[in-house]
This record gives C-alpha cells, structure tokens and sequence, in this order.
C-alpha cells in the first residue's frame, strides 16, 4: 500500500497532510501494542489538527500501556478520487496501515455538516455503515464531541457514543476494550459492559416509537439500559491530561500555532449558545498551572503564536495574573500571544493594546442581534455603548477595520431588529468619523448574518426556524438599506443552515437519508467546493422525510425530544424558564452575578462549580 | 552568514519549500538557536534556502542560510541540538561558519529513475541515449510572467548516462544547470513522453545528489 501512496502523492494537492511523520508524532511497536485505535476526525487534516479535544485524547491514550491511538483524516476530493481509482482503503497517518483492521475506530464530532464524512469514510475504509451488519469485536465505532449530545441521526451507524469530556470515560472505555479482546468477548457482551460506565450510549440498547404525527411517543431502554445517560467531566482541570508535547504539523493547518485552555464551562448564558449550555460548570484552571504548560509547549513545539482558549476568556479570573506573566516571556521569545473572545470591557481594552495580535486583525464583534431589545431576548450581554466605547478607542489608536458579527432569524426577530444591524452599522461609522486620528484610509466595517439554527440543550431547543425564503428577504431588507462604501455586507447561504438545523434537532429517521446522500457522492458538506444541497434534498425526498419537520416546525414543550435521554448537567425546567424570560425579554444576569440555578454544578463532586 | 547542508528524503518530500522554512524556523527555536528576526510589521525569523526543492523530490544537497540572533555555538553542537528538533527525512549533515556566494552555484547532480511495470522496454536505453543526444530537445517551460516558452533541454544538460537498475527500472544521472539558466529534472521524464510516448514510464521521480560551481567542483 506505501507504494501505491507514493505514486499517488505526486498528483494531490498538499501531499504532505496524508503522509504523518510530524514533530511529536507517536509511533509505537506493534508487538507492544495490545488495542490499536484509529482516532478519526471527520474533516480534513487542516481543521483536525487544530482540533484540541483531538489533540487531548490522542494524548492521554497514547499514553496508556499496551494501546496505540493513531489519527486518520478525511481525504480532499482529488486524494479521494484517487483512493477510489485505485482500490486504496482509508489508512492511518502514523503507521500507513488500513482503518479496517484496528480494534476500534472513534470520531470524533463537533458539527453536524460533518456526519456526511463519518459515512464516507467508513466507506472510503472499506467498514460495513451499520453497526447491526458489524459483528465482531474488532472494529468496533464510536463517537464522541458536542454532537454526542444528540447522536440520534447516527444511532444506526456507531455502536456506541461517549459524552462528554473524554479525558477519563475514554481511558476506561480503551481499558475495558483491552480486557474483552483478551478474554474474547464478543462484541454484544462488550456492549453491556461498556453501557454500563458513566457517560457511555449504546443506541441499539434503545427503542424509539412514533406517535402518529411523527413526534416521538416513547424512547423505551432494553436490557436494563439506563433510563437517562449523563455526560462526563473533569472536575480537576489543573491535574488533568494536558498535551504540551503537541504534534507540530509539517504543513499549514488553520490554527497553526500553541493553544491553551483556561477553563471550562460558561457563566454567560447566550440563549442560542450550544456550548454555552452543555459545557457546564465553570472549572477553573490556575494561573501557575497555565503559565507552567505555556512555558513547556512554547520550548518543545517551537510555534510562534499561542492561544489562551474558553468559551470566553475574559471571563477567566485569573486573566490578568497569567498575562502578566505571559507577555514578558513571550516579547522575550518573540511569540505571539493571542487571546480570542475578549468582551468589551476596561482591562480587555488595555490587554488588547498590550498583545501585539490585535494589530493584525482588527476588532470583531458578535453583538448577535441588531436591537438592545432583541439581545435582550437572546441574553447576548453585548450593549451598544460597549461596542462604540471600543470602537472609539480603537479608532483613536489607529485601528480602521470593524467585524461585526449577526443572526438573522432570531425568535421574536423584526424588521425593526434586522434594521437595527444597519443602524449599529451606521453609528460604527459616525464613531469613526469622530475618533479616527488618521482618515485617509478610510474606514472598512464588515458585517456578516448567518441563519439561526436552534440547538438542543438551549433554552431555544423548541424554537421554529424561519424559512429560507423569509431568511433570504431580511437579508435582502438589511442589504438595502446598507448604502455607504465603507460597509461590506454578506450573508451565508440559506441551505446549508437548513440542513444544519434538521441534523441538530434529528431523530433516528434520519440515518437512510445520510446514507443515501453519501451513496450520492455528499462529503466535505462544510466546503463551498463540495456542498451539494441538491444531493441532500433528493435525498431526503427519497426517504420521504419532511424537512420543516424538523426546522420551520419548532418543538411542542410538552414533546419528547429526540435528546431528552441525554444528561449534559442542565435541567430543561431551566431550559424552559430561560426559553420563557426570552419571550418576555428579560435577560438572565451571568453566573457570577447570582447562581441561576441551571443545574450543572450537580454533576460536580470534589470542587465547586466556579462561577 | 552561516549556512548548513542537509537532506531531504523519505517522508518528509512531501514538505513544500514554504512549509519547509517554518518547519526549520520551529525546529531552531525547539533547538535553543534563537535566529534573528527581519524587519517589518510582522518580523519572521530569517532562514533561506538555495535552490527551491519542487515537492515530492529528495535530495541530499540542500543548503540553508541562518543567522543566529546569540552567542555562536560550535557547528558539532548545532548540528546535534538541530537534529534532534527536526522531523524523520530532515537532518543536517554539515554546519559551515560562512558559505560560498549563492551565484557561483550552477550544476546539479541528479537522478531520475523510469518505472516500468511491466519491464522495460528492450529498445529502451538505446532510445533514451539517442534522445538526449539530440542537437534539440524542445521543451514548454511556463515563465514567471505565466508564458509559455520553448526550452532547448539538452543544452542545459552537461553529462548523462543511461543504465538498467533492474528489470522494471532504468536510471538516468545528469549533471545538469541548476542556475541561469535552471533545467527542472523532471523536465528530461517530460521529454520521454513528448518525443518517445511507447518509452513512458509508469512513475518517474527524481533525487537530487549534489551540486557544483560551474568548474564542478562541490559547492558549499
């Protein structure tokens, strides 16, 4: 097979992603290895190795005796084109060797425009789709990542789903896995012992009857299954794994550089926010812990650039302490210290100016909504006054770039809201005129709408979708009251969102349509070179699925959700009263400013949730 | 300016020239070799290599310039502390204090090896030999400007033998221009399916062996 993959890299676009031999990489002797995992990340090798949750499991179970983890990436068209040429399964980076014949074979997923990959590189491996037709041990699939959270359109393809952070569960499933192969279990006896740890979802353990107008009438557990599966955590973050050997890539990635996690969990409470929600409760990590870890990956990956990275990083508290001590060693050692998602307040404005970053890339704002009243009902704390106070600075201190970031589509949205964006436009532009100490270059205000696509386990989990063609006539009301040059305007198309929303609210009628739009040729769904939403709107006729059902509909509060057996810490009686607050447009205040009661600290034992 | 000479080969062909030099950049940060920066709004780390190395091509004749921002360190050392902050396929064979000047590089010493494989074809090396003994082998060559020109090879090709490796392979050695003008190896695998089609090759690929100032002797 190497041979075949020689004669193949010459005629692909960037070789050097399908090859392995990066910096850190592991490899590791056959003979030693007793579970040999192919770690597959549903994307190209670009955005998978800027994955860090890829990075951590990678990391901690490489780190396991007897177990090698090694990665697989979805192939570029070309590489795939060829691969199907010339009858070459789905290999893995580290040891060339086929995807087919590891023990196990995980994903791990972080958007629902993914699951047409998981398909199709389960093909592309030449491993039977569903896991009914998989019946031995070896090879065994599973899953895990934020979409965990609702796997049902997957059910009938993953044998079984870890949720949650994997850190542990992952190290315990791999454990249990090593002491089947070795007293030969079969794979169903596998399956109830490993349903059996915390966090882990058999799918087939689960029956789903319908009532007759399509909504879910029963998700009935068989066996003994449990009645309700909640995620894991990590309660102690300071001596949790961390990857500072990280694998450097010999090639361009699109995070290419160092990245550090600060915390975990949210105190915000943005009510259209997945993560915000799911990845609850705060837990700190401290300062001394993150300065120690920097130090350490900086001097072994030799990057340049280093990320401090949450949900939120201005809110971690030890914020300041660490960037005190991180910028003089980083000046020092002419590292780029970036630090993503900083909120609009005093200290962050002077940070900004301290981090040399900034400079590059201007000011971004993701204000949400285009009204105060709207925000409100969103919980986006993000104030007009916020944003032009920053604006002002910046424009002061020679900044003339602005991104502004919206959703079109929001529950309880009007045309008042969606003009409302040209309005904070607008006002973005007469701060500038005010401020700017250089205006001979002119001011570039960028603003950019996407499709609201409710998710589960928000307080919007219920909420209808707009359709796209009424999506489409508010991006073209905003469009046409944006007049002046220095604004640029885009908006995404409406389809991919479409779909997007019927895969996060899915349920397991969904499988035959993934299937069948992957047969198809349906792949890379998140790149415009690849996107076909003609494949997917045969397909879904095809299985005769009504879309709407799943997007323009909205949820019943009183109905069975797909997801409902899922535990990700927050209770929907919270999830209900948010959804309520919003209609009437009271904003929740953050976490720090007053427990809301959401729940999630419950699935704490040692600490305390750090809010 | 301090210069070092390395290879490229197994894995690590894949690695494009641009990914190379930050693959360098990293691995003398790793090594505790800090470089000095150029000047600039976003000042890099300044590293730069000779005679760009098309991917997919080995080569155990590359040499990188540096300039270490520091006190100097013994080239045995850097060598070492180098070698072990690089990747598999990449590896310093020499450090030199100061290198000759880049223009008085001009010939290269490569191979290119024909795959065939269902054997090669018996009239083969014969072909090859007449084929490069040509007063005129033309060749389309795209120019920085995007034109197409035509390129007379064999003048640009000072020494070349044909031999059979085994039964499926046959290897050509050239010393060729590598500067002013610059003949791309894989130009004479080019050439065989332009004038000879019956003599294609299933796969050809090339290595670089050495390079030479115009008076052949080895440049560093």
């Amino acid at each position: 097979m190497t041979e075949l993959i020689q004669r193949i890299l010459p005629t692909v676009q960037k070789p050097a992603r399908y090859t392995g031999g990066e910096y850190n990489e592991i490899r590791k002797d056959p003979a030693d290895v007793r579970v040999r995992v192919a770690f597959c990340f549903p994307d190209t090798y670009e955005i998978g190795m800027s994955n860090v949750g890829m990075r951590i499991l990678y990391g901690v179970m490489n780190e396991m005796d007897g177990v090698w983890c090694e990665r697989v990436f979805a192939p570029w068209g070309d590489m795939e084109k060829a691969m199907r040429e010339n009858n070459l399964p789905l290999w893995a980076l580290e040891s060339h060797q086929c995807v087919k014949d590891f023990d196990m074979v995980a994903f791990t997923i972080g958007y629902e425009m993914a699951y047409s990959n998981i398909l199709n590189m389960m093909r592309l491996a030449g491993i039977p789709l569903h896991a009914k037709d998989r019946h031995d041990l070896k090879g065994i699939v599973f899953a895990g990542g934020v979409c965990a959270f609702n796997p049902e359109p997957l059910a009938d393809f993953i044998d079984f789903f870890s949720l949650g952070e994997g850190e542990e569960s992952t190290v315990e499933i791999v454990a249990l896995y090593d002491r089947a192969k070795a007293e030969g279990w079969s794979k169903d006896q596998f399956l109830t012992e490993v349903s059996k740890i915390p966090g882990v979802y058999v799918p087939s353990f689960y029956e789903h009857t319908y009532n007759e107008d399509g909504t879910l009438a029963a998700i009935i557990p068989l066996n003994g299954a449990p009645a309700r599966i909640t995620k894991r955590i990590v309660e102690d973050l300071d001596n949790a794994y961390w990857p500072t050997k990280m694998i450097v890539p010999s090639t361009e990635i699109v995070h290419d550089r160092a990245n550090l996690e600060v915390f975990r969990g949210c105190i915000r409470g943005c009510r259209f926010c997945q993560a915000g929600f799911s990845c609850r409760p705060v837990r700190k990590k401290s300062p001394e812990v993150l300065y120690r870890q920097a130090v350490e990956i900086m001097e072994d990956s030799g990057n340049n650039e280093i990320t401090l990275s949450s949900l939120s990083t201005s809110d971690y508290r030890g914020l300041k302490e660490l960037t005190d001590q991180m910028i003089p060693y980083c000046e020092q050692h002419r590292i780029n210290l970036s630090v993503p998602s900083l909120r609009a307040d005093n200290f962050s404005r002077e940070l900004m100016e301290k981090l040399q970053t900034v400079r590059k890339s201007g000011l971004t704002f993701a204000p949400e909504a285009g009204t105060q009243r709207l925000r409100d009902v969103i919980n986006k704390n993000l104030t007009e006054e916020e944003i032009l106070t920053t604006c002002a600075n910046a424009f002061a201190g020679g900044w003339n770039n602005v991104k502004l970031y919206f959703m079109l589509g929001l529950p309880t949205e009007t045309d008042e809201d969606v003009l409302g964006i040209a309005d904070l436009a607008y006002k973005v532009i007469k701060t500038w005129k005010e401020h700017a100490t250089n205006k001979k270059r002119g001011v570039r205000i960028h603003v950019a709408t996407a499709y609201f696509v409710p998710k589960p386990h928000t307080p919007f989990q219920w909420e209808q979708q707009i359709t796209p063609d009424e999506y489409l006539r508010r991006c073209r009301l905003l469009k046409s009251h944006f007049y002046s040059k220095s604004i640029e305007y885009n908006y995404h198309a409406p389809d991919l969102s479409r779909l997007e929303a019927i895969f996060a609210r899915g349920d397991r009628r969904l499988g035959p349509v993934l299937e069948e739009a992957t047969l198809h040729g349906a792949r890379l769904d998140g790149w415009d070179e690849y996107f076909n939403y003609s494949i997917w709107f045969d397909a879904i006729n095809k299985c005769g699925i009504d879309p709407d059902f799943y997007t323009t509909r909205g949820y019943g509060e009183e109905e069975i959700l797909p997801w409902d057996i899922i535990d990700v810490g927050v209770s929907k009686k919270f999830l209900l009263r948010e959804r309520h607050r919003a209609q009437e447009g009271i904003i929740t205040p953050d976490c720090r400013h007053g427990c809301a009661g959401c729940g999630a600290n419950c699935l704490l034992k040692e600490v305390e949730c750090d809010a | 300016m301090p210069r070092l000479l390395f290879e490229k080969k197994g894995n690590a062909v894949w690695i494009s020239h641009l990914d190379l030099m930050r693959l360098f950049q990293r691995a003398f940060k790793r090594a505790g070799l800090p470089l000095t920066h150029g000047q600039g709004y976003n000042p890099r780390p300044q590293v730069s290599i000779a005679l760009p190395l098309s991917v997919g091509i080995e080569s155990s004749c590359e040499l990188l310039d540096f300039d270490l921002d520091g006190a100097s360190v013994p080239a045995e050392e850097m060598k070492e502390r180098l070698n072990r902050a690089l990747v598999e396929g990449v590896k310093v064979l020499e450090v030199y204090d100061e290198g000759r000047k880049i223009k008085h590089l001009s010939l290269l010493e490569c191979t290119v090896a024909l795959e065939y494989d269902t054997g090669v074809p018996a009239e083969a090396v014969s072909g090859l030999r007449e084929l490069f003994g040509r007063e005129e082998v033309l060749m389309e060559k795209k120019t920085k400007s995007g034109d197409i020109q035509n390129q007379n090879i064999v003048s640009m090709i000072r020494r070349m033998s044909v031999s059979q490796k085994d039964e499926n392979a046959l290897e050509l050695r050239a010393l060729i221009c590598c500067q002013n003008p610059t003949l791309n190896p894989m130009q004479m695998a080019a050439a065989i399916e332009k004038y000879l089609p019956d003599l294609k090759p299933d796969f050809a690929k090339c290595a670089r062996l050495e390079i030479y100032d115009n008076d052949e002797t080895i440049f560093r």
